[in-house]
Protein backbone atom coordinates (compact mmCIF):
# COMPACT_ATOMS: atom_id res chain seq x y z
CA UNK A 1 0.00 0.00 0.00
CA UNK A 2 1.35 3.40 -0.88
CA UNK A 3 0.70 6.35 1.37
CA UNK A 4 0.26 9.88 0.16
CA UNK A 5 3.32 12.06 0.84
CA UNK A 6 2.84 14.21 3.90
CA UNK A 7 2.96 17.55 2.13
CA UNK A 8 0.29 16.63 -0.38
CA UNK A 9 -1.89 15.14 2.37
CA UNK A 10 -1.62 18.36 4.35
CA UNK A 11 -2.33 20.39 1.21
CA UNK A 12 -5.39 18.25 0.54
CA UNK A 13 -6.71 18.90 4.05
CA UNK A 14 -6.02 22.61 3.66
CA UNK A 15 -7.75 22.86 0.28
CA UNK A 16 -10.68 20.75 1.43
CA UNK A 17 -11.30 23.05 4.39
CA UNK A 18 -11.08 26.13 2.19
CA UNK A 19 -13.47 24.61 -0.31
CA UNK A 20 -15.94 23.72 2.45
CA UNK A 21 -15.73 27.27 3.76
CA UNK A 22 -16.36 28.73 0.32
CA UNK A 23 -19.39 26.45 -0.14
CA UNK A 24 -20.77 27.51 3.23
CA UNK A 25 -19.53 31.06 3.05
CA UNK A 26 -22.40 32.35 5.16
CA UNK A 27 -21.08 30.44 8.13
CA UNK A 28 -17.50 31.47 7.49
CA UNK A 29 -18.51 35.13 7.35
CA UNK A 30 -20.12 35.10 10.80
CA UNK A 31 -16.95 35.91 12.80
CA UNK A 32 -16.30 38.76 10.40
CA UNK A 33 -19.77 40.19 10.99
CA UNK A 34 -19.23 39.71 14.70
CA UNK A 35 -15.98 41.68 14.53
CA UNK A 36 -17.63 44.54 12.69
CA UNK A 37 -20.58 44.62 15.08
CA UNK A 38 -18.56 44.48 18.29
CA UNK A 39 -16.35 47.34 17.14
CA UNK A 40 -19.53 49.29 16.36
CA UNK A 41 -20.73 48.82 19.93
CA UNK A 42 -17.87 50.86 21.35
CA UNK A 43 -18.54 54.20 19.65
CA UNK A 44 -22.19 53.78 20.61
CA UNK A 45 -21.25 53.10 24.23
CA UNK A 46 -18.37 55.56 24.61
CA UNK A 47 -19.54 58.43 22.43
CA UNK A 48 -18.72 59.43 18.87
CA UNK A 49 -15.67 61.61 19.58
CA UNK A 50 -12.89 60.29 17.33
CA UNK A 51 -10.17 61.80 19.50
CA UNK A 52 -11.32 59.77 22.48
CA UNK A 53 -11.95 56.63 20.45
CA UNK A 54 -8.45 56.82 19.03
CA UNK A 55 -7.05 56.48 22.55
CA UNK A 56 -8.72 53.09 23.04
CA UNK A 57 -8.90 51.95 19.42
CA UNK A 58 -6.01 49.48 19.75
CA UNK A 59 -7.66 47.74 22.67
CA UNK A 60 -11.10 47.69 21.06
CA UNK A 61 -9.84 46.23 17.79
CA UNK A 62 -7.80 43.60 19.55
CA UNK A 63 -10.46 42.47 21.99
CA UNK A 64 -12.96 42.27 19.13
CA UNK A 65 -10.52 40.28 16.98
CA UNK A 66 -9.81 37.94 19.88
CA UNK A 67 -13.49 37.23 20.49
CA UNK A 68 -14.19 36.85 16.78
CA UNK A 69 -11.37 34.30 16.44
CA UNK A 70 -12.72 32.34 19.39
CA UNK A 71 -16.15 32.31 17.81
CA UNK A 72 -14.84 30.78 14.63
CA UNK A 73 -12.49 28.24 16.15
CA UNK A 74 -15.27 26.41 17.97
CA UNK A 75 -16.38 24.69 14.79
CA UNK A 76 -12.86 23.79 13.66
CA UNK A 77 -13.12 20.04 14.32
CA UNK A 78 -16.80 19.59 15.01
CA UNK A 79 -18.06 18.68 11.54
CA UNK A 80 -15.11 16.35 10.95
CA UNK A 81 -15.75 14.70 14.29
CA UNK A 82 -19.44 14.18 13.59
CA UNK A 83 -19.08 12.69 10.10
CA UNK A 84 -16.05 10.54 10.93
CA UNK A 85 -13.47 12.40 8.85
CA UNK A 86 -11.40 12.98 11.95
CA UNK A 87 -11.21 9.28 12.67
CA UNK A 88 -10.12 8.64 9.09
CA UNK A 89 -7.35 11.21 9.54
CA UNK A 90 -6.19 9.44 12.68
CA UNK A 91 -6.00 6.03 11.06
CA UNK A 92 -4.59 7.37 7.79
CA UNK A 93 -1.00 6.85 8.95
CA UNK A 94 -0.21 10.52 8.46
CA UNK A 95 1.13 12.43 11.46
CA UNK A 96 -1.97 13.91 13.04
CA UNK A 97 -0.07 16.98 14.22
CA UNK A 98 0.70 17.98 10.62
CA UNK A 99 -2.89 17.51 9.53
CA UNK A 100 -3.96 19.58 12.53
CA UNK A 101 -1.50 22.25 11.45
CA UNK A 102 -3.04 22.24 7.97
CA UNK A 103 -6.50 22.58 9.47
CA UNK A 104 -5.27 25.41 11.67
CA UNK A 105 -3.74 27.17 8.68
CA UNK A 106 -7.00 26.77 6.78
CA UNK A 107 -8.88 28.18 9.73
CA UNK A 108 -6.59 31.20 9.80
CA UNK A 109 -7.13 31.74 6.07
CA UNK A 110 -10.90 31.56 6.51
CA UNK A 111 -11.26 33.43 9.78
CA UNK A 112 -8.06 35.38 10.50
CA UNK A 113 -7.21 36.75 7.08
CA UNK A 114 -10.63 38.38 6.51
CA UNK A 115 -10.25 40.09 9.89
CA UNK A 116 -6.87 41.44 8.77
CA UNK A 117 -8.37 42.71 5.54
CA UNK A 118 -11.39 44.38 7.13
CA UNK A 119 -9.47 45.83 10.09
CA UNK A 120 -8.28 49.03 8.29
CA UNK A 121 -11.89 49.81 7.41
CA UNK A 122 -13.08 49.32 10.98
CA UNK A 123 -10.03 51.14 12.36
CA UNK A 124 -10.75 54.13 10.15
CA UNK A 125 -14.11 54.41 11.84
CA UNK A 126 -12.38 54.51 15.21
CA UNK A 127 -10.13 57.39 14.20
CA UNK A 128 -6.95 55.39 13.73
CA UNK A 129 -4.57 57.44 11.54
CA UNK A 130 -3.59 56.05 8.15
CA UNK A 131 0.05 55.69 9.12
CA UNK A 132 -0.84 53.13 11.79
CA UNK A 133 -2.91 50.88 9.54
CA UNK A 134 0.06 48.86 8.34
CA UNK A 135 1.11 48.03 11.91
CA UNK A 136 -2.50 47.28 12.75
CA UNK A 137 -2.86 44.76 9.93
CA UNK A 138 0.45 43.15 10.77
CA UNK A 139 -0.38 42.82 14.46
CA UNK A 140 -3.88 41.46 13.79
CA UNK A 141 -2.41 39.04 11.25
CA UNK A 142 0.21 37.70 13.66
CA UNK A 143 -2.24 37.72 16.54
CA UNK A 144 -5.01 35.81 14.78
CA UNK A 145 -2.38 33.22 13.84
CA UNK A 146 -1.55 32.75 17.53
CA UNK A 147 -5.24 32.64 18.36
CA UNK A 148 -5.92 30.03 15.70
CA UNK A 149 -3.20 27.84 17.19
CA UNK A 150 -4.36 28.28 20.80
CA UNK A 151 -8.00 28.04 19.82
CA UNK A 152 -7.34 24.78 18.00
CA UNK A 153 -6.06 23.29 21.28
CA UNK A 154 -9.16 24.44 23.12
CA UNK A 155 -11.41 23.29 20.31
CA UNK A 156 -9.80 19.84 20.29
CA UNK A 157 -10.13 19.52 24.06
CA UNK A 158 -13.79 20.51 24.14
CA UNK A 159 -14.74 18.46 21.11
CA UNK A 160 -18.20 16.97 21.39
CA UNK A 161 -18.95 18.46 24.80
CA UNK A 162 -22.25 20.02 25.67
CA UNK A 163 -21.96 23.80 26.04
CA UNK A 164 -18.45 23.58 24.72
CA UNK A 165 -18.34 27.17 23.50
CA UNK A 166 -18.34 28.84 26.92
CA UNK A 167 -15.81 26.32 28.15
CA UNK A 168 -13.65 26.97 25.10
CA UNK A 169 -13.50 30.66 25.98
CA UNK A 170 -12.61 29.82 29.58
CA UNK A 171 -9.72 27.66 28.43
CA UNK A 172 -8.32 29.82 25.67
CA UNK A 173 -8.72 33.40 26.94
CA UNK A 174 -6.08 33.21 29.71
CA UNK A 175 -3.63 31.67 27.26
CA UNK A 176 -4.33 34.38 24.70
CA UNK A 177 -3.61 37.31 26.98
CA UNK A 178 0.10 37.72 26.12
CA UNK A 179 -0.88 38.10 22.47
CA UNK A 180 -3.52 40.65 23.45
CA UNK A 181 -1.02 42.62 25.51
CA UNK A 182 1.58 42.97 22.77
CA UNK A 183 -0.88 43.23 19.90
CA UNK A 184 -2.83 46.06 21.47
CA UNK A 185 0.41 47.71 22.56
CA UNK A 186 1.78 47.62 19.02
CA UNK A 187 -1.35 49.25 17.63
CA UNK A 188 -1.33 51.82 20.39
CA UNK A 189 2.30 52.72 19.76
CA UNK A 190 1.64 53.06 16.03
CA UNK A 191 -1.34 55.32 16.69
CA UNK A 192 0.89 57.58 18.76
CA UNK A 193 3.47 57.67 15.99
CA UNK A 194 6.08 55.48 17.66
CA UNK A 195 7.83 52.51 16.12
CA UNK A 196 5.99 49.31 17.06
CA UNK A 197 8.87 47.08 16.11
CA UNK A 198 9.42 45.60 19.59
CA UNK A 199 5.91 44.29 20.32
CA UNK A 200 5.53 43.12 16.72
CA UNK A 201 8.71 41.07 16.96
CA UNK A 202 7.51 39.58 20.24
CA UNK A 203 4.19 38.73 18.60
CA UNK A 204 6.06 37.07 15.75
CA UNK A 205 8.13 35.07 18.24
CA UNK A 206 4.95 33.93 19.99
CA UNK A 207 3.47 32.92 16.65
CA UNK A 208 6.53 30.81 15.85
CA UNK A 209 6.31 29.17 19.27
CA UNK A 210 2.57 28.56 18.95
CA UNK A 211 2.83 27.10 15.45
CA UNK A 212 5.68 24.85 16.57
CA UNK A 213 4.19 23.49 19.76
CA UNK A 214 0.41 23.75 19.35
CA UNK A 215 0.02 21.04 16.65
CA UNK A 216 1.44 18.42 19.02
CA UNK A 217 -0.97 19.49 21.76
CA UNK A 218 -3.87 19.56 19.29
CA UNK A 219 -3.04 16.06 18.09
CA UNK A 220 -2.84 14.73 21.67
CA UNK A 221 -6.12 16.43 22.55
CA UNK A 222 -7.85 15.09 19.43
CA UNK A 223 -6.80 11.56 20.22
CA UNK A 224 -8.17 11.91 23.74
CA UNK A 225 -11.43 13.52 22.66
CA UNK A 226 -12.20 11.27 19.72
CA UNK A 227 -11.64 7.97 21.50
CA UNK B 1 15.90 -1.78 37.64
CA UNK B 2 13.06 -3.20 39.64
CA UNK B 3 9.91 -1.11 39.36
CA UNK B 4 7.66 -3.30 41.48
CA UNK B 5 7.64 -0.86 44.39
CA UNK B 6 6.59 1.88 42.03
CA UNK B 7 3.64 0.00 40.61
CA UNK B 8 2.70 -1.11 44.08
CA UNK B 9 2.74 2.53 45.17
CA UNK B 10 0.45 3.45 42.32
CA UNK B 11 -2.11 0.77 43.10
CA UNK B 12 -5.21 2.32 44.66
CA UNK B 13 -5.43 0.27 47.89
CA UNK B 14 -1.79 0.85 48.64
CA UNK B 15 -1.92 4.54 47.78
CA UNK B 16 -5.05 4.91 49.86
CA UNK B 17 -3.32 3.50 52.91
CA UNK B 18 -0.07 5.45 52.42
CA UNK B 19 -1.95 8.70 51.83
CA UNK B 20 -3.73 8.12 55.12
CA UNK B 21 -0.56 7.91 57.14
CA UNK B 22 1.20 10.65 55.12
CA UNK B 23 -1.66 13.02 55.88
CA UNK B 24 -0.75 12.82 59.56
CA UNK B 25 2.98 13.02 58.84
CA UNK B 26 2.46 16.22 56.86
CA UNK B 27 -0.38 17.57 58.95
CA UNK B 28 1.13 17.71 62.43
CA UNK B 29 4.45 19.33 61.44
CA UNK B 30 2.45 21.78 59.33
CA UNK B 31 0.28 22.64 62.31
CA UNK B 32 3.27 23.17 64.61
CA UNK B 33 5.24 25.16 62.04
CA UNK B 34 2.30 27.43 61.25
CA UNK B 35 1.72 28.08 64.98
CA UNK B 36 5.44 28.85 65.42
CA UNK B 37 5.52 31.00 62.29
CA UNK B 38 2.44 32.95 63.35
CA UNK B 39 3.90 33.53 66.79
CA UNK B 40 7.20 34.65 65.33
CA UNK B 41 5.57 36.78 62.68
CA UNK B 42 2.76 38.38 64.61
CA UNK B 43 4.35 38.77 68.04
CA UNK B 44 8.14 38.44 67.99
CA UNK B 45 8.95 40.26 64.75
CA UNK B 46 9.22 44.05 65.07
CA UNK B 47 6.93 46.32 63.08
CA UNK B 48 8.27 47.48 59.73
CA UNK B 49 9.69 51.02 59.84
CA UNK B 50 7.77 51.99 56.72
CA UNK B 51 4.73 49.77 56.64
CA UNK B 52 4.10 49.37 60.37
CA UNK B 53 2.12 46.34 61.35
CA UNK B 54 0.49 46.06 57.94
CA UNK B 55 3.51 44.19 56.59
CA UNK B 56 2.62 41.20 58.77
CA UNK B 57 0.11 39.99 56.21
CA UNK B 58 3.14 38.87 54.20
CA UNK B 59 3.29 35.82 56.47
CA UNK B 60 0.10 34.58 54.85
CA UNK B 61 0.43 36.32 51.49
CA UNK B 62 3.88 35.14 50.42
CA UNK B 63 3.34 31.44 51.31
CA UNK B 64 0.01 31.51 49.48
CA UNK B 65 1.58 33.07 46.41
CA UNK B 66 4.39 30.50 46.52
CA UNK B 67 1.91 27.65 46.82
CA UNK B 68 -0.27 28.99 44.03
CA UNK B 69 2.67 28.44 41.68
CA UNK B 70 4.10 25.36 43.37
CA UNK B 71 0.77 23.55 43.18
CA UNK B 72 0.37 24.40 39.51
CA UNK B 73 3.81 22.92 38.96
CA UNK B 74 2.88 19.81 40.94
CA UNK B 75 -0.36 19.49 39.00
CA UNK B 76 1.43 19.77 35.67
CA UNK B 77 4.10 17.28 36.74
CA UNK B 78 1.42 14.82 37.83
CA UNK B 79 -0.33 15.45 34.51
CA UNK B 80 2.83 14.61 32.56
CA UNK B 81 3.36 11.43 34.59
CA UNK B 82 -0.27 10.46 34.14
CA UNK B 83 -0.20 11.07 30.40
CA UNK B 84 3.08 9.35 29.63
CA UNK B 85 2.96 6.33 31.94
CA UNK B 86 -0.82 6.18 32.11
CA UNK B 87 -0.80 6.12 35.89
CA UNK B 88 -4.30 6.82 37.14
CA UNK B 89 -3.02 7.81 40.56
CA UNK B 90 -1.10 10.72 39.02
CA UNK B 91 -4.33 11.98 37.45
CA UNK B 92 -5.97 11.65 40.85
CA UNK B 93 -3.19 13.80 42.33
CA UNK B 94 -3.73 16.41 39.63
CA UNK B 95 -7.48 16.34 40.20
CA UNK B 96 -7.04 16.70 43.95
CA UNK B 97 -4.49 19.52 43.59
CA UNK B 98 -6.40 21.89 41.32
CA UNK B 99 -8.97 23.15 43.86
CA UNK B 100 -6.28 23.55 46.54
CA UNK B 101 -4.14 25.56 44.14
CA UNK B 102 -7.07 27.72 43.14
CA UNK B 103 -7.87 28.37 46.81
CA UNK B 104 -4.30 29.48 47.55
CA UNK B 105 -4.28 31.67 44.45
CA UNK B 106 -7.47 33.27 45.67
CA UNK B 107 -5.98 33.66 49.15
CA UNK B 108 -2.88 35.31 47.69
CA UNK B 109 -5.06 37.74 45.73
CA UNK B 110 -7.29 38.46 48.73
CA UNK B 111 -4.42 39.07 51.16
CA UNK B 112 -2.71 41.16 48.48
CA UNK B 113 -5.81 43.30 48.18
CA UNK B 114 -6.12 43.69 51.96
CA UNK B 115 -2.47 44.73 52.09
CA UNK B 116 -2.86 47.04 49.11
CA UNK B 117 -5.67 49.06 50.65
CA UNK B 118 -3.52 50.78 53.34
CA UNK B 119 -0.29 50.68 51.28
CA UNK B 120 -1.38 51.78 47.84
CA UNK B 121 -4.70 53.28 48.94
CA UNK B 122 -6.70 50.94 46.72
CA UNK B 123 -7.90 47.36 46.82
CA UNK B 124 -6.72 46.57 43.35
CA UNK B 125 -4.15 47.94 40.95
CA UNK B 126 -3.37 46.52 37.53
CA UNK B 127 0.09 45.65 38.63
CA UNK B 128 2.05 42.94 36.88
CA UNK B 129 2.23 40.37 39.64
CA UNK B 130 -1.35 40.86 40.75
CA UNK B 131 -2.52 40.47 37.18
CA UNK B 132 -0.47 37.36 36.49
CA UNK B 133 -1.76 35.88 39.75
CA UNK B 134 -5.28 36.61 38.53
CA UNK B 135 -4.50 34.90 35.23
CA UNK B 136 -3.16 31.94 37.18
CA UNK B 137 -6.54 31.76 38.92
CA UNK B 138 -8.19 31.73 35.49
CA UNK B 139 -5.89 28.90 34.38
CA UNK B 140 -6.89 26.88 37.43
CA UNK B 141 -10.53 27.67 36.68
CA UNK B 142 -10.07 26.43 33.12
CA UNK B 143 -8.55 23.12 34.21
CA UNK B 144 -11.28 22.59 36.81
CA UNK B 145 -14.05 23.59 34.40
CA UNK B 146 -12.76 21.23 31.73
CA UNK B 147 -12.58 18.37 34.20
CA UNK B 148 -16.08 19.10 35.45
CA UNK B 149 -17.54 19.22 31.93
CA UNK B 150 -16.39 15.79 30.82
CA UNK B 151 -18.40 12.87 32.16
CA UNK B 152 -16.02 10.12 31.15
CA UNK B 153 -13.41 9.91 33.90
CA UNK B 154 -10.54 8.78 31.70
CA UNK B 155 -11.12 11.45 29.09
CA UNK B 156 -11.52 14.10 31.79
CA UNK B 157 -8.19 13.06 33.28
CA UNK B 158 -6.26 13.17 30.07
CA UNK B 159 -7.88 16.27 28.61
CA UNK B 160 -7.24 18.31 31.74
CA UNK B 161 -3.69 16.93 31.81
CA UNK B 162 -3.08 18.29 28.29
CA UNK B 163 -4.53 21.63 29.34
CA UNK B 164 -2.37 21.75 32.48
CA UNK B 165 0.73 21.12 30.38
CA UNK B 166 -0.25 23.76 27.82
CA UNK B 167 -0.80 26.11 30.75
CA UNK B 168 2.58 25.43 32.29
CA UNK B 169 4.30 26.13 28.95
CA UNK B 170 2.37 29.37 28.72
CA UNK B 171 2.89 30.41 32.32
CA UNK B 172 6.32 32.02 31.84
CA UNK B 173 5.11 33.80 28.71
CA UNK B 174 2.07 35.11 30.54
CA UNK B 175 4.16 36.11 33.51
CA UNK B 176 6.77 38.04 31.57
CA UNK B 177 4.37 39.65 29.16
CA UNK B 178 2.31 40.92 32.05
CA UNK B 179 5.50 42.02 33.74
CA UNK B 180 6.62 44.10 30.79
CA UNK B 181 3.10 45.37 30.39
CA UNK B 182 3.07 47.15 33.71
CA UNK B 183 4.88 46.95 36.98
CA UNK B 184 4.74 48.63 40.35
CA UNK B 185 4.82 45.74 42.78
CA UNK B 186 7.71 45.81 45.18
CA UNK B 187 10.61 43.58 44.26
CA UNK B 188 10.41 40.03 45.51
CA UNK B 189 12.19 39.83 48.84
CA UNK B 190 13.08 36.18 48.79
CA UNK B 191 14.52 35.66 45.33
CA UNK B 192 17.84 37.11 46.39
CA UNK B 193 18.88 33.98 48.18
CA UNK B 194 22.38 35.13 49.08
CA UNK B 195 21.36 38.30 50.87
CA UNK B 196 17.66 38.69 51.58
CA UNK B 197 16.59 42.29 52.03
CA UNK B 198 14.69 41.41 55.18
CA UNK B 199 15.88 41.47 58.77
CA UNK B 200 16.53 38.05 60.28
CA UNK B 201 13.84 38.28 62.94
CA UNK B 202 11.30 39.11 60.26
CA UNK B 203 12.66 36.53 57.87
CA UNK B 204 12.67 33.33 59.90
CA UNK B 205 8.92 33.34 60.60
CA UNK B 206 8.38 33.78 56.87
CA UNK B 207 10.54 30.76 56.04
CA UNK B 208 8.81 28.75 58.76
CA UNK B 209 5.43 29.75 57.35
CA UNK B 210 6.55 28.81 53.82
CA UNK B 211 7.52 25.36 55.00
CA UNK B 212 4.43 25.03 57.16
CA UNK B 213 2.09 26.03 54.31
CA UNK B 214 3.81 23.63 51.93
CA UNK B 215 3.43 20.78 54.39
CA UNK B 216 -0.18 21.82 54.93
CA UNK B 217 -0.71 21.49 51.18
CA UNK B 218 0.81 18.02 51.42
CA UNK B 219 -1.60 17.07 54.18
CA UNK B 220 -4.67 18.45 52.43
CA UNK B 221 -3.57 16.83 49.19
CA UNK B 222 -3.37 13.44 50.91
CA UNK B 223 -6.84 13.84 52.41
CA UNK B 224 -8.28 14.92 49.08
CA UNK B 225 -6.40 12.16 47.30
CA UNK B 226 -8.04 9.60 49.58
CA UNK B 227 -11.44 11.04 48.76
CA UNK B 228 -10.55 11.03 45.06
CA UNK B 229 -9.44 7.38 45.24
CA UNK B 230 -12.68 6.46 47.01
CA UNK B 231 -14.71 8.23 44.35
CA UNK B 232 -12.84 6.52 41.52
CA UNK B 233 -12.75 3.08 43.07
CA UNK B 234 -16.21 3.04 44.57
CA UNK B 235 -17.06 -0.21 42.80
CA UNK B 236 -13.76 -1.95 43.47
CA UNK B 237 -13.66 -5.15 45.43
CA UNK B 238 -10.78 -4.12 47.72
CA UNK B 239 -12.93 -1.34 49.11
CA UNK B 240 -15.77 -3.69 49.98
CA UNK B 241 -13.39 -6.22 51.45
CA UNK B 242 -11.37 -3.79 53.50
CA UNK B 243 -14.00 -1.19 54.30
CA UNK B 244 -13.28 0.36 57.64
CA UNK B 245 -9.59 -0.47 57.73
Amino acid sequence: MTTTPLVSAATLVYRRDLLLAVRHWGQAAQPLMFFAMVTTLFPLALGPDLGELRQVAGGILWVAALLASLLGVELLFRADHVDGTLEQMMVSGQPLAMLALAKGAAHWTICGLPLVLISPLVAGGLGVPGAALCTLMLSIGLGTGILSALGAIGSALTLGLRRGSVLLSLLVLPLAMPALIFGARAVDMAIHGESARGPLLLLAAMLVLAVTLAPAAVAAALRISAE
Amino acid sequence: MNWTWFHKLASPPHAYRIAGSLAAWFGWPAFLLIIAGLYGGLILAPADYQQGDAFRIVYVHAPSAWLSMFIYGTMATAAVIGLIWRIKLAHAVAAASAPIGASFTFLALATGAIWGKPMWGTWWVWDARLTSELLLLFLYAGVMALRASIDDRDRADRASAVLAIVGVVNLPIIHYSVYWWNTLHQESTLTKIGKPSMAGEMLWPLLVMLLGFTLYYGAVLMVRLRAEILRRERDASWLRAGAGS
